[in-house]
């Protein structure tokens, strides 16, 4: 079984210990799991923004990268919806090893919870935590239960894998997966609007008692984590990969010299 | 449907001066005509989302209606086996609409109406203009219609000399303010009481500071009444027209189109062509999606059926309207958004429309169903629209009959690009971004020079009024390392 790690590129620039955790993470499971270098982008800024023609080389340069795995594994929720779901319009129908990428390609909660079928993992996190469910893990994977939808018991894969930590306990916003207002481009195309949005995501967080704000998709958390620090708001966000392996609560100063 | 409240209610800030570009007329009074060619949705907004304490006022009062909606929702157990019914329902509707529109026509004749179609807008307005004409008539009192407010019929019909009163709460507050509506459910949802109440008190004589409701609906009560008295023609739209038994189903909540039909002798009833459903047992799908949908209701006040005239002295007059429902039809992509009952809850539940007002959208139907049909009218004036959206995919599961709306909106995106119709600030960092993206080493090499550029050079270059991700936000902290670097350095 050969496993493939697939890394956003704003994860591998900016957030590489996102990166390493998952990695670590995948290798305590028993999993044996390469980095194909060479990896850049999934093309969803550019689909996402229209050009599809600027879209298409980046997308079959990535499947020609995974076609050979197994299976593919990306702590990304957006960057997996992208393959699994909106990668037809830059292949020719039946393109074989767009099927094979497509149906092989795995959120990081989803592969760990429905492939490797993880129990209780039982690290320290003695914290108190908020879940931002990110859209398009939710309303694109169906990771949980959207709260428009009125499907039954759908189980919150994120959630569940969390709750198997070590002193964890839960504060619940008002509005359970109101997007954050990131938005790939919409967040500097309709920067007001996106802003707006990311600060009600924060106040409704930090009313709940937050400590950290944790989601599967961290372009959601830079962005909050942007407004955080420039607000000086006392609230921490993480990838859920970090705090499944137990990191240490990011320290509450301002990163950015000045 | 019909189910405006005047409260609670809030407006763009009406401020005057300080943004008095192209960008402003959508807050303009009736300002279709003076909007420019390509509307910009963020310009549009600015001033909405910067009254920070009126914005959150607005995203409250939607957000309050879809969490009714959600209770409503909850009440049946098969919400989403209803969703796919009225889905499957709507799809073939679209599908036969030609032979149901037919069958539709024979039954409605057989019960006394006359069946008129229009093309378009303007065939729309003129017929309607004849039979007034016929009938002289000079006062037309109109329950919600959305349509005529595609079709521009009030400042047609007042050109003519005739009176046009709106006589759905909501829909009156903005015609006597000369506003458009903002919302097709709520349409005064972007205006405070207070606001109403200077209103009334300016056109209906109500006392000046009075902002008590139920004082302000009651002067409304008074002042709608002489209208419908003294109407000689009424005007409704359609909720849904039944092709086999040629009756028409109007759902209102304040009773205004029944009164407007049952007094006068002429009914007009205009409707755009996707109303269409096939069955009378159809109907019950949809009744129990619209208003549970829209407001939270268990089912509108009045869900009222009309089977020709009223009497052999009345008339009822439909109007099947056409207008670029044909042509969206023809798209595989967005046939689908004909499926639209018009509930609004798209609307409610949109994160962005919450914030940034309807009037943001220049258009007769905003949010994410207007940002799906406008661009099929006019791609070039409605581009911004599709992009007034962060893709979150509320609406989609929000939707009661299931329209793939944020799918369709990223659609359009790629449309405009095949049309060639995106601007170069969209195309040309694309352009950039994928050559990046081919390029690994380049990439690479960018990567570690950008980071090293952040972590060393001057704040001010990367946090400045140029950069709108800075504007508001730190960018993130440049680690020294990307992933694949540390990757090569400790696994290999």
């Amino acid at each position: 079984m050969s496993v493939a790690l697939f890394v956003p590129c704003y994860i591998d620039q900016f957030y590489p210990d996102v990166a390493i955790a998952t990695l670590e993470l995948l290798e305590r499971q028993g999993v044996d799991v390469v980095y194909p270098q060479g990896q850049t982008c999934c093309g969803q800024p550019m689909a996402n923004t229209g050009c599809a023609d600027q879209a298409t080389p980046v997308a079959r340069r990535l499947v020609e990268l995974f076609a050979d795995y197994d299976q593919v594994v990306c702590p990304s929720g957006s960057c997996t919806a992208m393959v699994r779901h909106h990668y037809a319009d830059y292949f020719e129908p039946g393109d074989a090893k767009y099927e094979k990428v497509r149906s092989s390609t795995y959120e990081l909660c989803e592969y760990l919870v429905d492939v490797l079928g993880v129990g209780p993992l039982g690290t320290p996190f003695p914290h108190r935590v908020s879940i931002h469910q990110s859209c398009h893990g939710l309303r694109e994977l169906r990771l949980a239960a959207s709260s428009e939808t009125r499907c039954g018991s759908v189980p919150d894969k994120m959630r569940q894998l969390l709750e198997g930590l070590e002193g964890i306990s839960w504060a619940t916003p008002q509005r359970s997966d109101e997007c954050c207002g990131f938005g790939g481009t919409f967040a500097v195309n309709e920067a007001d609007v996106s802003v707006a949005m990311g600060r009600d995501r924060i106040a409704d967080h930090l009313a709940a008692g937050s400590e950290v704000i944790v989601a599967g998709d961290m372009s959601c958390l830079m962005h909050l984590q942007g407004l955080i620090r420039r607000s000086g708001t006392p609230l921490s966000v993480m990838h859920v990969a970090q705090v499944l392996m137990g990191r240490p609560l990011p320290q509450h100063t301002t990163l950015s010299h000045s | 449907m019909s189910a405006s409240s005047p409260l609670p209610v809030i407006s763009p800030p009406r401020s005057t001066g300080a943004h008095a570009g192209p960008s402003r007329s959508a807050a303009a009074p009736l300002a279709h005509a003076a909007q420019p060619v390509v509307h910009d949705h963020p310009a549009m907004a600015r001033d909405f989302v910067a009254n920070v304490q009126r914005m959150h006022w607005h995203d409250g009062a939607l957000w309050f209606v879809r969490n009714k909606r959600d209770a409503q929702a909850s009440s049946i157990p098969e919400w989403e086996y209803l969703r796919q019914v009225a889905s499957q329902i709507k799809t073939s509707a679209i599908a036969r609409s030609a032979e149901l529109l037919e069958q539709f026509e024979q039954n409605a004749q057989r019960l006394g109406a006359v069946v008129h179609w229009a093309s378009d807008a303007q065939e729309h307005n003129r017929i309607v203009y004849e039979i007034l004409r016929r009938h002289d008539v000079h006062r037309l009192v109109k329950s919600k219609s959305m349509l005529t407010e595609e079709c521009h019929l009030n400042g047609f019909l007042e050109e003519r000399g005739i009176e046009v009163v709106d006589t759905d709460l909501g829909e009156r507050i903005v015609q006597l303010r000369r506003e458009t509506p903002s919302h097709i459910v709520l349409p005064a949802i972007h205006l405070k009481k207070e606001e109403v109440g200077e209103t009334f008190h300016e056109h209906l004589g109500t006392d000046e500071g009075a902002s008590d409701p139920q004082y302000l609906t009651e002067a409304a009560r008074q002042h709608l009444r002489g209208k419908f008295l003294r109407a000689e023609a009424g005007l409704t739209g359609v909720n849904f027209a039944i092709a086999e038994t040629g009756g028409i189903v109007i759902c209102t909540n304040e009773g205004n189109a029944d009164l407007g039909t049952a007094l006068p002798p002429v009914h007009i009833a205009s409707m755009g062509l996707e109303k269409i459903i096939p069955k009378l047992e159809d109907l019950g799908v949809f009744t129990r999606l619209l208003a549970r949908s829209a407001t939270g209701q268990p089912i509108t006040t009045y869900t009222s059926h009309f089977h020709g005239p009223r009497d052999a002295a009345s008339e009822l007059h439909i109007i099947i309207v056409d207008n670029g429902r044909t042509e969206l039809r023809q798209s595989e992509t967005f046939r689908a958004a004909l499926g639209c009952i018009r509930c609004g809850a798209c609307m409610n539940t949109c994160p962005v429309f919450r914030r940034s007002g309807g009037h943001s959208y220049g258009a007769t139907v905003p949010g994410p169903i207007g940002s799906v049909l406008n661009p099929s009218s006019d791609s070039v004036r409605h581009k911004s629209l599709p992009y007034a959206c962060s893709l979150c995919g509320s609406c989609t599961d929000v939707c009661p009959v299931k329209i793939p709306l944020h799918h369709q909106l990223l659609a359009w995106r790629k449309e405009f690009g095949r049309r060639g119709l995106l601007s170069i600030d969209k195309t040309l960092p694309m352009r950039a971004a994928s050559l990046l993206f081919r390029r690994p080493r380049l990439y690479r090499a960018v990567g570690r020079l950008a980071r090293a550029a952040m972590r060393s050079l001057p704040r001010a270059l990367f946090v400045n009024r140029f950069n709108l991700w800075s504007r508001d936000r730190e960018l993130p902290a440049p680690p020294e390392e990307s992933f694949s670097q540390w990757y090569s350095r400790s696994r290999k």
